[in-house]
């Protein structure tokens, strides 16, 4: 599996976990299927951003501060939509993009390097 | 009446030692060291220009033991093509009637000098897994080494790692003609009357007479330090292999600070260098696969590992992911406190 399929699927599959966490906040409950598909559509566009990071540079700690930094500005313009809870979207936002970021550095097959060309 | 000194007489020695190279393509540049039976010099191929290492044989007997126990370091190592074993390029007898060999000038330090500036354990235990797949190559082809030590080892300016001093070497499968019924190979062992070598000596193998060896203390079987033959396999170079991984992972020299030794690599030490050849690994395929698992964190199979080991080898292992999620459920966790009041 390339880095970027990996950093999609495990977007999506820890979006979709971080989201339906929000069933224990008895307040939006209500919400919670809309919740759920925002906040996997969120780890799914981070998921692909960190996976292409991963293919270009090869640093855990990078990595790490970049998926970071993507699940950071991700869950800000998410909190920004829902005008509040910043606390409660950015923070498990953050550092789900940690964990793609590790994840996507550690694992995944790196991009296929083309064969030099053979001169006689 | 004038004596002689010491020095003059030593140049003198020296003088008569040098091999007559007429009649080779090879050129004489310099002396490199001495060997068990004879000295290696560096020499020029003249055909091809190039250095190689050249090995003269000391007596000038083209019959005697000496003589067919050079021929047959070079057919051992003749046989012996790999990355991780010097390669011979040529033998020959020169005018006055000394055996010779060539091989590759390699160009590097001597294992025990260059650990002096390798720090990191785990870059030690490679260089170590690269003499086990030489070795491992070695027995494969049925030939023992024998001699299996630090001052045996070179590393090249490029990271090389090459098995040096087949001397010694024991052939187990025989598709070389070699031994006649007195093969100089059944007594090569340590004369209970003899002197032991110095233990970093650079020669530490010597011959000191007609079929009489000294070896390494330290890095000799118990086994082959009894002369026990019969006994002999590869076992034995495993033993000096498991003395070789000690002394690595001992750091060695003044430069480099002591470093912490684990359980683990002390078993694997010990396994290797048991006194019975049966509580010894079985090959050097399994003992380099018990470093490489020690090296990658994983549990070796020289040692059973407690329920508290093995967890904290498993956070050890995966310490990041443990402390990114180990962080996202407190923080789930704190979030849901804080939410509820």
């Amino acid at each position: 599996m390339n880095k970027v399929l990996l950093g999609l699927l495990l977007g999506a599959v820890l979006g979709a976990i971080d989201g339906a966490s929000a069933w224990f906040t008895p307040a939006v409950r209500a919400q919670l299927a809309g919740i759920i598909i925002g906040s996997t559509v969120k780890g799914l566009i981070a998921g692909i951003a960190i996976g292409f990071f991963a293919r270009k540079v090869h640093s855990l700690l990078l990595g790490i501060v970049f998926g970071l930094a993507v699940g950071f500005v991700l869950a800000f313009i998410v909190a920004q939509m829902q005008h509040g809870y910043y606390f409660e979207i950015i923070l498990p936002g953050s550092i789900v993009g940690m964990i793609v970021g590790y994840a996507t550095q550690r694992y995944g097959a790196p991009a296929a390097v083309a064969a030099p060309s053979r001169q006689s | 009446m004038k004596f002689l000194s010491d020095k003059a007489l030593e140049r003198l020695r020296e003088g008569a030692d040098t091999p007559d190279l007429a009649g080779t393509r090879y050129r004489l540049l310099e002396r490199i060291a001495r060997g068990g039976m004879g000295v290696v010099y560096a020499a020029e191929d003249q055909t091809l220009a190039r250095r190689v290492a050249l090995k003269v044989l000391d007596v000038p007997i083209p019959g005697g033991v000496l003589a067919h126990r050079l021929n047959r370091e070079a057919r051992v190592l003749a046989r012996l093509e790999h990355p991780g074993i010097v390669p011979v390029h040529d033998v020959g007898t020169l005018a006055d009637g000394r055996v010779f060999y060539t091989m590759k000038f390699v160009e590097g330090q001597r294992l025990d000098q260059h650990i002096q500036t390798v720090p990191s354990l785990p870059d030690r235990l490679r260089l170590f897994l690269r003499i086990c797949d030489a070795v491992a190559f070695a027995h494969d082809r049925g030939v023992l080494h024998r001699d299996l030590k630090p001052a045996n080892v070179m590393v090249g300016a490029f990271g090389e790692v090459l098995v040096m001093d087949w001397g010694l070497a024991k052939i187990l499968r025989d598709s070389v003609p070699a031994a006649n019924p007195a093969d100089p190979d059944a007594t090569i062992f340590q004369s209970p009357n003899a002197q032991p070598a110095e233990p970093d000596a650079t020669p530490a193998t010597a011959v000191t007479g007609h079929g009489t060896i000294l070896g390494t203390p330290g890095y000799m079987s118990p086994e082959q330090a009894r002369g026990d033959i019969a006994q002999l396999d590869q076992r034995s170079d495993i033993f000096s292999l498991g003395a070789l991984l000690c002394f690595l992972a001992a750091a060695p020299g003044q430069a480099v600070p002591p470093m912490r030794k684990d359980k683990s690599l002390d078993a694997i030490c010990a396994k290797a260098t048991a006194a019975a050849p049966t509580e010894r690994y079985s090959s050097v395929g399994e003992l380099s696969a018990d470093v490489s698992r020690y090296l990658d964190g994983l549990p070796v199979s020289a040692r059973r590992e407690t329920i508290p080991e093995k967890v904290a080898r498993f956070y050890r292992r995966h310490s990041v992911p443990i402390l990114l999620i180990a962080a996202y459920l407190v923080m789930r966790v704190l979030l849901l406190i804080f939410s509820r009041r």
